[in-house]
């Protein structure tokens, strides 16, 4: 679907800190924690399209 | 034999009066064919008679209990509503004791989150909403309709059998007296959410049957704060559900709140559980003033419509028509402009005016109005009362964000009650410059009020009839116009032309609008020889940036037969 924007540095650092903020919020905040941060995501995207594709794609291969 | 309980009900703030039962001329055996029974003197059915009277139609008004509503239920009126009062009369009386307001509030965890003020336009006369108990608001639409001749308004009188035919309808009704039959041309059911006309006749409403239960509870309190609409978000003592307060006028105070899941209205209307939800509210916000109950109850929100509001000779209106969600202000609001809607449709049918499309227009205006309410009230249930787990995240992430984020906080955005832009409607004019036109009311749209001076407003002027606004500072109306007018005035419709002219200028024979500063043209983005074409309904039908007479007979061909 889409192309690298983020160099392997950059992806790792989220990769960690992504695993690390959903252990923190624990089991119960995990879902919320995350439905936060998508809306964040979202409104600094930009762009609503997108957004919507990018929920589409994380839905598929569950 | 019926006999309505005539025990006056029990409030803290408001006398009930026992309207006694009057014997008929059916039950002494005269035999009378009624041109209109209205079925339900709630807020609509009254506004209804009230509303066929200014057309000189009578009305047989039934309504099983002897007294007005019991509890407040129906408390915020919107300006919209206020316009349509106005026009029945009862407006100045409701605004001496009503409680403008315009601001709203949403709270989540003590802060205030979200606040939004209703636009206020400096041309209107009401304020966005205006509170006031509906045992008020129809204790003055009866009197006004015991002021009335044309109503003849029926206490006592129960439906049981209705027979409806091509040419008339046939009502059983039951009385104290006895029962006794009800011969009408035509039949407007406005008997509310529960309509016994619908369920008698078999008809299906189509949509959801959302079934999230409210609590509806008024309280004696004294609060100290504004008349402003609060909507506190899942507070400790009721988690994951919405609290909404409003003020009304005698220290009475509305709360509602969703049931939690898995309880029964029964349960929930247990005075010790309502007395520990209510302290609760109360303790939170801060409020250590004694209170006590007056009136409580639970509310179902749905959200569904009859496809069809004219059945042959029966006519549904209000919540009989359609059931709306509870968020919104969408039940006497919608109601009123329903019957707004259909009054002068009907009057027109029955005195011979109307094209055969007027009445079937009154359904397909207000269907597509339910529908579209619907689907704005949709948008707020689902973040005051989210249906699954999806839903419930989104909502309280949202919330969650909202103490830091402005940019989630429109999403708190409230929906009310609006008027309807009918753009679709078999009456608008296709052959007019409505497209073409970039300020004014809009074809099916309703007018803009205008303030004229001190107190005075272009609504105060206009009353049940068709309107021609001729924009103009010529002293002589066009020969065209004239004609025009004499044509409509042979065929008994009221049809009345209003110039709005710059200068001052001395006419006779038709209503003058002094628009000195040019302020009610440019709101109607109007020059010399603009022209609107008004339904009774205060609808706009049909515009000209330049008036053409032809055009202007076509427009009106499309609301009334003229020969």
């Amino acid at each position: 679907m889409s192309t690298s924007t983020l160099n392997i540095n950059e992806l790792e650092q989220v990769y960690d800190h992504l695993a690390k903020g959903i252990t923190a919020a624990g089991n119960e905040k995990e879902a919320l924690f995350l439905t936060k941060l998508a809306l964040l995501l979202a409104n600094q995207v930009g762009n609503g399209d997108q957004v919507v594709a990018s929920i589409d794609e994380a839905l598929k291969n569950l | 034999m019926h006999f309505p309980d005539s025990s006056p009900r029990a409030s803290l703030y408001y006398n009930y009066q026992i309207f006694p039962f009057r014997r008929p001329p059916e039950l002494n055996g005269e035999s009378v064919q009624h041109k209109v029974v209205i079925v339900g003197a709630g807020p609509v059915g009254l506004v209804t008679a009230l509303d066929l009277a200014r057309y000189g139609i009578p009305s047989v008004l039934v309504e099983a209990d002897v007294q007005v509503s019991q509890g407040s239920r129906a408390i915020v009126f919107t300006r919209r509503s206020m316009e349509i009062l106005q026009q029945v009369g009862v407006a100045d009386r409701m605004m001496e004791k009503a409680l403008p307001w315009r601001c709203g509030n949403s709270i989540y965890r003590g802060e205030r989150v979200f606040r939004m003020e209703a636009p206020y336009d400096e041309d209107d006369r009401y304020q966005p909403m205006n509170n006031l108990q509906q045992q008020y608001l129809e204790e003055y639409l009866v009197d006004q309709a015991e002021a009335e001749p044309l109503v003849d308004l029926r206490w006592g009188t129960k439906v049981t059998a209705i027979t409806n035919r091509a040419d008339g309808v046939a009502l059983t009704v039951d009385t104290p007296e006895g029962e006794y039959q009800l011969h009408s041309d035509w039949l407007v059911a406005s008997d509310g959410a529960r309509s016994a006309v619908r369920g008698m006749m078999g008809l299906r409403m189509e949509g959801d049957s959302y079934t999230g239960s409210f609590v509806i509870a008024d309280i004696k309190i004294d609060i100290d704060l504004p008349t402003e609409r609060l909507a506190f978000f899942d507070p400790d003592w009721n988690p994951g559900n919405t609290i909404l307060m409003h003020k009304e006028p005698e220290g009475i105070w509305r709360l509602d709140y969703q049931l939690p899941v898995g309880e029964t209205p029964e349960e929930a209307l247990q005075p010790e559980s309502l007395h520990k939800r209510i302290q609760a509210q109360l303790d939170m916000i801060g409020v250590t003033a004694e209170w006590e109950m007056d009136w409580c109850s639970v509310y179902s929100a749905r959200a569904m419509t009859l496809p069809d509001y004219v059945n042959d000779r029966v006519l549904f209106t209000g919540d009989a028509a359609h059931m709306l969600p509870i968020f919104g202000v969408r039940g006497a609001n919608t109601g009123w402009q329903d019957c707004h809607n259909m009054a002068w449709k009907l009057a027109f049918k029955i005195k011979g005016w109307a094209p055969d499309h007027l009445l079937p227009s009154y359904s397909q205006e207000r269907v597509v109005a339910a529908w579209e309410i619907i689907d704005e009230a949709s948008k707020s249930t689902r973040f005051m009362t989210p249906p699954d787990r999806g839903f419930r995240l989104l909502r309280d992430a949202t919330l969650s964000l909202s103490l830091t984020q402005p940019f989630v906080r429109p999403l708190f955005h409230w929906r009310t009650s609006r008027a309807h832009d009918y753009v679709e409607s078999v009456l608008n004019c296709n052959r007019d410059d409505n497209a073409r036109c970039t300020a004014g009311p809009a074809n099916g749209s309703p007018l803009q009020n205008i303030k004229l001076g001190e107190n005075d407003y272009l609504f105060d002027h206009l009353g049940a009839s068709i309107y021609l606004f001729y924009f103009s500072d010529q002293a002589e109306l066009p020969q065209s116009l004239l004609l025009l007018k004499e044509a409509v005035a042979r065929s008994g419709v009221p049809f009345e032309i209003v110039q709005i002219c710059r200068q001052a200028l001395q006419v006779t024979g038709h209503m003058l609008i002094q628009d000195a500063d040019g302020h009610m043209h440019e709101r109607y983005g109007a020059e010399e020889g603009t022209t609107y074409l008004i339904r009774p309904d205060q609808h706009v039908a049909a515009r000209w940036k330049q008036q053409d007479n032809g055009d202007v007979l076509t427009a009106l061909k499309q609301l009334i037969s003229l020969a």
